[in-house]
């Protein structure tokens, strides 16, 4: 009998064996796909027990995002609050105890949550943990200014719209305002994420969670003229000199396209004879149209290119919260980027009506670019990240995206959009003592004295250091040089200290 | 009356376990320790006194043993009290309440191995002259949940019967019933069994069909694969046919596949085997509402993965662990009795789970070699019923929660809480103890 029981007992050490090697499997090779699932419950409870990294604003004193203790069932919970709950919220983001994200920190979870550190740092947390120490997260150091912040956020109110301001040079983001807003420690209250959703803006528009500043796809209307402009000259073919005559209209596909629709024209209906400068000072419509055929929508398109279009912005936000610039269609697939030049109406194209869409974000690089002698920054929002201990971890590098235009076109354009606030569509954006350049622009919604109402600008123009967006939308008879350049003249008030 | 030479062996045996015993006390207090350090604010310092306590009731049952059967094995009982106290620091760690309970049950255990090591401490081989009785009583012991106003059905499956209060499995003490019964029955008939003689097979297929009513009567399906098992095993170890396992089997797998078709219950447990996780919304019956599968009828095994994952290789540590969420909702349900082996593999990790189970697989070699080394079929087919049935409980439970095979609630030998459970194996402890005093002893006399 002794063989069989010797077989009995391979069989139930095989049995066994099986259990150790089923154990290996769960604990080694399936715990990353474990933990990464969204129904795991104790992920959800064990992302509390790590307080995340604080976010700071620009001035290092303001906190846009804190922790809150909590004794729950043995262990110390942390849990997220907003000292600031508006303030840049859809910039900031969420994190939640269903393990929902946006914004920040989203994207840089792995540093607020200190999963994302060197050996040393993984080491550390380790013994933390050992040792029933809590695991901090990096504390992230953005380069929103929460004073300017503020402001212009107060100066959106409730109108639909955004306002984003950056550092010429660096590329470092000031301002990132979108409106409507909402309560970040309203997500996680009860029917708080309900109400939030209800929240619409005078526009009826899009959602408070929405980013308009990166997310909002607006038309730019005559904001894009510095773009086309930038093409006309930096390509020889015109200088701010070469001369137009202006009947009122453009002819194209041998229709006329006239200036009698252009809400953003300063000044007569009809210029007749008249400069590049000043067709770009009133924003003349019919010259545009004609600089865009002879051009070509190709030409056009490569130039946007140059200043950031057609990419996604590299900032610090998560890939779904950022959209690229550029030529749009509709497909079944829905709303899809293209740069097929020979479908665009060049004329149209000039004077941004067309299918061109343009966010907040890119219209304040274009702006930047043209102050920065025609060298495109690379926006970002963290200035540096630093470890529990203080020590900088990861600091920012100003970068830039290339070169856009010649030095001299750069400073050719510059003149150009002083006299636009000097005496063209921008006069609400002097500034007593500061030479202020920028470009209005009243895009037609579609709906008959509707319009979406931009402002690019920068300051001070012969030693540029700022550069500001700021688009309104759904502004009934609102002019970019009425409703927005007012903004846009506050938010540069602020930066430059007056 | 020992032979000479006898008497060192007899010392020397005695002595190992105790020394043994030792080093489960020293580790049984430095898991109450850590349990208390990671937990300062809601225990007290008077838990060390568990491991106090804990020691002493062994020091009580290895003097029993000193006392009734000097010459047996002198590794089951530390292996025994390790996974004891085990199951007790988890289930302590998990909940104080059902630790007291689980403790109070550990020294009812303690007694009956006691007491079934000094009745039987002259000869256990008269249990096979009441085989037909232990056989009824095994049957009796399955039904028991049937009976109107006695049973209860815990998570789909029948197998609780509640006297004066107490909840009580009946079919664990069952799984020794029948262990005595198919021992002394193939013992006796192996050969006319072997040759095949039709009416000797009258009372093997009773049990079978006996097995297969419970299945079929209570949903019961991890014991209806433990006795199967069991038997199939026995059966395999007398006759030395393994024909008659494959047919075994086959009967099994028609009866399941009937099973399967008949009963929800049953179709469940497969479908969260096979997919615990979907990705499109199916009904879920106890909300009657469309949900995820890993939100409704697989919600406990998946989370039990995750629990096990997050132990990862070192574990969270004794009292590290996470078992409720943020509002102290547990998140496991039947965590310290089903699922404390996805509790313990969280908190002691790969090495600790590991470790556990070659202390598993110690205890069943060991058992092996005694009924090995045993002197009678009688002995040798009872030391290895109970081993093997030990053996495969561990697998159905631990294999169920690591989706080795579908889910069954069953209890993890010593470990788990529930007192029926650490009662059976209490009497598995004393069977085995029992058979290698006696083995020794006639290898002592026959030297």
């Amino acid at each position: 009998m002794n063989r069989q029981l010797n077989r009995l007992a391979v069989v139930a050490v095989v049995l066994l064996t099986v259990l150790i090697g089923a154990t290996t499997y769960w604990q080694a090779w399936a715990a990353g796909d474990m933990k990464a699932k969204q129904d795991n419950a104790i992920q959800r409870v064990v992302q509390f027990t790590i307080a995340r990294g604080l976010i700071y604003g620009a001035n290092g004193k303001t906190i846009f995002a804190a922790n809150v203790k909590k004794k729950a069932s043995g262990n110390t919970l942390y849990f997220r609050r907003y000292p600031h709950g508006g303030l840049a919220a859809q910039t900031i983001g969420y994190s939640t105890s269903a393990r929902a994200q946006t914004g920040l920190e989203e994207s840089l979870n792995d540093y607020l949550t200190g999963s994302n550190t060197n050996l040393s740092g993984a080491f550390h947390n380790l013994l933390n943990r050992l040792g029933q120490a809590t695991v901090r997260g990096d504390a992230l150091h953005l380069t929103i200014r929460p004073g300017v912040q503020s402001l212009a956020q107060r100066l959106l109110g409730t109108r639909c719209g955004a306002v984003v301001a950056m550092n010429i040079h660096t590329g470092a983001l000031y301002v990132m305002a979108s409106s409507p807003t909402y309560n970040l420690n309203e997500v996680e209250n009860n029917g708080g994420y309900a109400r939030i959703l209800k929240i619409r803006g005078d526009c009826q528009g899009a959602s408070a969670l929405y980013n308009r500043t990166t997310q909002g796809l607006y038309t730019p209307g005559s904001t894009f003229k510095m773009v086309t402009a930038a093409a006309a000259l930096d390509t020889g073919a015109f200088t701010p000199n070469s001369t137009f005559y202006d009947p009122g209209y453009c002819t194209e596909y041998g229709q006329q396209v006239s200036n009698a629709g252009n809400p953003d024209q300063g000044g007569r209906e009809v210029f007749g004879h008249l400069n590049l400068s000043t067709a770009f000072e009133h924003s003349v419509n019919s010259v545009f149209c004609n600089i865009g055929k002879q051009l070509g929508a190709k030409t056009i398109l490569d130039y946007a290119k140059r200043f950031g279009f057609y990419r996604v912005p590299s900032l610090e936000l998560p890939g779904n919260e950022k959209y690229a610039s550029g030529l749009y269609k509709y497909t079944r697939r829905g709303r899809v980027l293209t740069d097929d030049a020979s479908k665009a109406d060049p004329g149209r194209l000039a004077f941004g009506q067309w299918t061109m869409l343009v966010t907040p974000l890119q219209m304040a690089m274009v702006a930047a670019a043209i102050a920065n002698g025609g060298v495109v920054p690379r926006p970002y929002l963290v200035q540096k990240i630093t470890g529990p201990d203080g020590s900088t971890i990861k600091r920012a590098r100003p970068q830039s995206l290339g070169r856009a235009i010649k030095p001299q076109t750069a400073a050719e354009l510059n003149q150009m959009m002083q006299l636009v606030v000097q005496g063209g569509t921008g006069t609400h954006a002097q500034i007593p003592g500061v030479a202020v350049a920028g470009k209005t622009g009243t895009a037609e919604t579609g709906v008959d004295h509707i319009y979406t109402a931009w402002f690019a600008c920068f300051a001070p123009a012969d030693h540029p250091q700022y550069a500001v967006a700021v688009v309104l939308e759904k502004q009934e008879n609102g002019f970019g040089g009425a409703v927005s350049a007012p903004i846009a003249k506050q938010v540069l008030e602020a930066l430059l200290g007056r | 009356m020992p032979a000479p030479g006898a008497g060192p062996l007899r010392l020397s045996l005695r002595n190992r376990e105790l020394f043994y015993l030792v080093v489960v006390g020293v580790i049984t207090g430095v898991g109450f320790a850590s349990v208390y350090i990671a937990d300062k604010e809601r225990i007290s310092g008077a838990s060390l006194t568990y491991a106090v306590f804990f020691f002493a009731l062994y020091l009580a049952a290895h003097i029993v043993a000193r006392l009734t059967v000097p010459l047996a094995d002198p590794y089951v009982l530390p292996i025994a009290a390790l996974l004891t106290a085990v199951g007790l620091t988890e289930i302590y760690r998990l909940g104080q309440t059902d630790a007291v309970k689980q403790a109070t049950w550990v020294v009812i255990g303690v007694v009956v191995f006691a007491v079934a090591l000094i009745g039987l401490r002259r000869d256990y081989r008269l249990l096979e002259n009441y085989k037909y009785l232990f056989g009824l009583v095994a049957i009796g012991l399955l039904f028991m949940p049937l009976v109107p106003g006695l049973g209860e059905t815990v998570n789909g499956a029948r197998l609780w019967i509640h006297v004066a209060g107490f909840q009580f499995q009946p079919g664990e003490l069952g799984k020794i019933a029948l262990v005595i019964f198919l021992a002394a029955y193939l013992r006796e008939k192996r050969e006319v069994l072997a040759a095949g003689r039709l009416k000797d097979w009258g009372p093997l297929l009773v049990i079978w069909g006996g097995a297969m009513l419970v299945l079929f009567a209570t949903d019961d399906l991890g014991s209806a694969l433990l006795y199967y098992g069991i038997f199939l095993g026995l059966l395999y170890a007398a006759t030395a046919r393994i024909a008659f396992v494959a047919a075994g089997v086959g009967l099994f797998l028609a009866g399941a596949v009937a099973v399967y078709q008949g009963t929800p219950h049953v179709r469940d447990r497969v479908a969260n085997w096979l997919h615990p996780w979907t990705t499109t919304k199916v009904l879920c019956p106890t909300n009657g509402l469309m949900e995820y599968r890993q939100d409704c009828q697989s919600y406990q095994e998946v989370q039990s993965f995750y629990s096990i994952a997050h132990g990862g290789f070192g574990g969270t540590g004794l009292g590290n662990g996470t078992f409720q969420t943020a509002s102290g909702h547990q998140i496991i349900p039947a965590l310290n009795t089903d699922f404390i082996y996805s509790a313990l593999a969280q908190e002691l990790g790969l090495i600790g789970a590991a470790g556990l189970l070659l202390v598993y697989m110690v205890f069943v070699l060991r058992g092996f070699r005694i009924s090995l080394f045993a002197g009678d079929g009688f002995s040798k087919l009872l030391a290895a019923g109970l081993t093997f049935g030990f053996a495969l409980q561990t697998f159905i439970i631990v294999g169920g929660i690591l989706r080795v095979i579908p889910l069954t609630g069953i209890t993890l030998p010593l470990v788990s809480y529930g007192g029926s459970s650490i009662v059976s194996n209490f009497l598995v402890l004393a069977g085995l103890m029992l058979v290698s005093n006696r083995a020794n002893a006639d290898l002592g006399a026959a030297r």
